[in-house]
């Protein structure tokens, strides 16, 4: 049972990744660490439960990576998602120190994925948790609580007792009233607010209410807003977000990685007016899906459809959700709700558009188009087998990126730019320091065990100090 | 459509796992499913005898129940393996007995004692059976070498004959066109994985039994009760030969390579099985297949008994406690034999034939893949 008359070393509020490297590493500093996590026992974890793999530099292949990876190539990475969208003294301390938990994370009894012959690539730039996140997660909870860390589930914190810019206590539901939990240092590792629907409308309006939430319902932003509202200095844009085109017929919050599609390149996509929008075939994996969210949120209602025909239907990973078909675009138009005229019509004219060329979807291709707005400028190929499929799609919103600022110790700074007493903030809660806007593959991960584990650390010389 | 409600939940859940495949390296099942995009029934068998039942896959699904998408791999496969044994039984009328297994080997366990005792006193007068004997042939003064080997033959040929009928059946549903003899590189990888359980590791952590700490506990078992039993088989072949080639009776001096084989086999034995049936206690009833758990613990429990009669043979074989334990040492091994066939024995069987044709297919798709899995 946890202690609550006891003053703990760390308090660290949240469950997920940032927060167990967080909690791991100040009890290694010598801490002691009480972690609060909002969600029952099952959805621990936040996002890290549905992630998979982490984006490290590294100076030279390994079992599990296929080559090197440098801190430069991975700084130019960053720096070509975001458009020069971030904090570079944090972002070079984040890619150096990559290099490292490469490392120390499997001393924290995380796995990665070895080859396995030849069924999965293996890639050069991100390793694989062994089993997912989930996986990944067990694995820091087991370790953690074998260091003993003392770990608190259901626990909602209803407030956050601050004093000029100083943590004192947070304030546990606890049956009707509230429990205070006191402690030297805090860190917040507590996600986005991406769950919060309520949030997201004060910056997209109604079409939040179409966007399905793919990690769980409880990322709902409450201690990021009160960390604003106690004068911690926010940084990034609150419309940001990482979000993909995931399946329309999934559920509202946790439908996790299964729902996303990755067929854009192999057909068009068209809104609900039965017109396209935007080049299908502008870039190449994994760039390619991490902006299909944001277009679909900017179409009338939200939603789009991804078009293609029988001769692309293996082309890519088997779907949670079989695609809609149809013996002709018509009936196809039909079966979607569209206008089948107007289906017709940008199918048509559509191919008439497309070039010879020769399809590759491993490269930038020279299969595009002519004389059509928007062109599909690689993959373009006529869309004339029957069936033809379709899948539905809406946005996915996977984490957003206003957080708290932070300094190269995941200290909070206050507004003004004074850093803050006692407070610390990784993961999620803070990823807007380094993702301006974009994303690359794997980086949410990178961004939670590297500053957790820096949070951890300071956070513990802070207290015993 | 499939031809059962648990080939369809089955069906399902490989269609949800084929768009994460999360869990590719935790064992064979996974890739295996990665290799096709819609199930047969005879697909789903395969994967289901794949499937080792050690519950990584459970515990690392962020998908798993109180999810909405109620993922349970470990029971809903567990349940399916069950069917299917059933289902390539071998005559088909005796599929039913998988249902009532644990009825049908306690019946069919006390049904070998009699017959035992029965044939001992038929053999020779009835106050054999409380005499002392001792010396070579002394098992023999209660019921004659050749009667024994006749009745033991028969027992055992039979079994055989039904497995191999069951995997016939098995290797035709699961699609396999050629014959397996002929693929010797995937026969030997086989028996390397079957030899070291390497599937049933979580990846490499351990078995998830009761909660989800990986331990190596079943895998443990399992190999005391796996080579147990081969040392004890080894145990009872070379008395034959013995018996046979070199006119040498048993029972045999203690020192002698069958009461060596057998006493290690014996200890294997006893450890593997009581371990087993602990960890099926302990079990995370989410991951079990609850309602042919009877089937489970008969099999253990023969094994068990085996090799607790044959010790207590080896112990008391200079007394007069020797010919009632001969019986009841004969009448379980009898009853093992019988209902191997129709019990858990038949998972080793088919697990080895699904284990084959992962090795082929291993070998003919090696090198392909679709997709950048990262995010």
């Amino acid at each position: 049972m946890v202690d609550f008359n006891r003053k703990y070393d760390v308090l660290v509020i949240g469950g997920g990744n940032a927060a167990l490297c967080a909690a791991i590493s100040a009890r290694r500093s010598g801490a002691s660490v009480l972690v609060l996590e909002g969600a029952p026992k099952f959805y621990r974890g936040g996002n890290t439960r549905h992630t998979r793999n982490m984006r490290c530099a590294h100076d030279a292949a390994t079992e599990i990576l296929t080559g090197p990876y440098s801190e430069e190539e991975f700084w130019e990475d960053l720096l070509r998602v975001t458009g020069g969208e971030t904090d570079e003294e944090l972002a070079r301390l984040m890619i150096k120190e990559s290099k490292d938990v490469l490392n120390w994370i499997v001393e924290q009894g995380v796995r990665w994925q070895p080859s396995l012959g030849g069924t999965l690539s293996l890639g050069r730039t991100n390793s694989f948790f062994l089993g997912g996140g989930r996986a990944m997660l067990n694995a820091l909870y087991l370790t953690a609580e074998r260091l003993g860390v003392e770990i608190l589930y259901d626990a909602e914190v209803m407030d956050l007792e601050i004093d000029n810019g100083m943590f004192l206590s947070a304030v546990l539901k606890q049956g009707d009233g509230g429990v205070q939990a006191r402690a030297s240092t805090m860190v917040a590792a507590a996600g986005g607010f991406e769950a919060n629907i309520e949030w997201l409308k004060q910056y997209w309006g109604e079409a939040a209410d179409n966007f399905l939430i793919r990690g769980t319902p409880y990322n709902r932003g409450a201690i990021l807003k009160m960390l604003l509202a106690n004068g911690v200095q926010e940084v990034g844009d609150p419309t940001q977000c990482h979000a993909v085109a995931i399946d329309a017929r999934a559920p509202k919050f946790d439908g996790g990685i299964i729902t996303r599609h990755d067929s854009v390149v192999f057909g068009i996509v068209v809104n609900k007016n039965a017109m396209r929008f935007y080049d299908e075939g502008e870039d190449i994996w994994p760039k390619r899906y991490a902006i299909w969210g944001r277009l679909v949120a900017a179409q009338p209602d939200q939603i789009a459809y991804i078009l293609f025909d029988k001769t692309v239907v293996t082309s890519f990973m088997p779907t949670l959700f079989p695609p809609i078909g149809a013996g002709s675009i018509a009936e196809l138009a039909s079966e979607l709700k569209l206008d089948p005229a107007a289906l017709v019509n940008t199918v048509t004219e559509f191919n008439a558009a497309v070039q010879p060329g020769t399809f590759d979807h491993t490269i930038l291709d020279d299969c595009r188009t002519e004389g059509v707005m928007p062109p599909k400028t690689h993959w373009a190929r006529k869309i004339e087998t029957p069936p033809y499929y379709a899948y539905p799609v809406r946005p996915g919103i996977t984490f957003t990126y206003l957080g708290t600022r932070v300094n190269r110790q995941a200290r909070m700074l206050m507004k003004g730019g004074k850093p803050s007493a006692n407070m610390f903030a990784a993961g999620e809660i803070m990823a807007g320091n380094v993702l301006g806007k974009g994303y690359a593959a794997g980086i949410g991960m990178t961004i939670g065990s590297v500053f957790g584990r820096i949070a951890g650390q300071e956070a513990a010389r802070n207290a015993t100090n | 459509m499939h031809g059962t409600k648990i080939l369809t939940e089955a069906d399902r859940l490989m269609t949800v796992c084929n768009s994460c495949r999360y869990c590719e390296g935790l064992c064979a099942v996974f890739p295996a499913m990665e290799m096709r995009r819609s199930f047969s029934d005879g697909d789903l068998n395969y994967l289901a005898n794949l499937c080792h039942a050690c519950g990584a896959c459970y515990t690392d699904c962020q998908f798993s129940p109180p999810h909405e998408f109620d993922v349970n791999v470990p029971r809903t496969l567990a349940i399916a393996r069950a069917e299917s044994y059933a289902a390539y039984a071998w005559p088909r009328a005796c599929a039913g007995l998988f249902e009532h297994n644990g009825v049908a080997i306690s019946l069919s366990a006390a049904l070998s004692v009699a017959v035992f005792i029965f044939g001992f006193a038929v053999f020779n007068d009835p106050k054999a059976l409380h005499r002392v004997h001792t010396g070579p042939g002394a098992f023999y003064a209660l019921m004659p070498h050749n009667a024994m080997a006749a009745l033991f033959s028969a027992a055992f040929l039979y079994a055989i004959a039904a497995l191999a009928m069951g995997a016939r059946a098995f290797w035709r549903d699961i699609g396999e066109p050629v014959s397996m003899r002929s693929d010797v590189p995937s026969l030997w990888q086989a028996i390397r994985d079957t030899g070291n359980l390497r599937y049933l590791d979580g990846g490499g952590v351990g078995c998830f039994n009761e909660d989800e700490r990986p331990t190596d506990r079943r895998k443990i078992y399992h190999h005391l009760t796996f080579y147990g039993f081969l040392l004890c088989f080894a145990a009872t072949c070379v008395a034959t030969l013995y018996h046979y080639l070199l006119a040498r009776e048993a029972p045999y001096p203690w020192w002698d390579l069958p009461v060596v084989l057998g006493t290690l086999g014996g200890i294997g034995l006893l450890i593997g099985p009581a371990g087993l049936l602990a960890a099926k206690w302990q079990r995370d009833p989410a991951l079990a297949d609850a309602e042919r758990t009877g089937m489970d613990t008969a099999f253990i429990l023969m094994l068990l008994l085996t090799s607790a009669t044959g010790m207590a043979l080896l112990l008391l074989r200079d007394t007069a406690a020797m010919g009632p334990l001969l019986a009841l040492h004969l009448g379980v091994v009898f009853a093992l034999f019988i209902t191997m066939p129709y019990g858990k024995f038949v998972h080793g069987i088919y697990r080895f034939v699904a284990l084959v044709r992962y090795a082929r297919e291993r070998q003919m798709i090696a090198g392909s893949s679709l997709r950048d899995a990262s995010e």
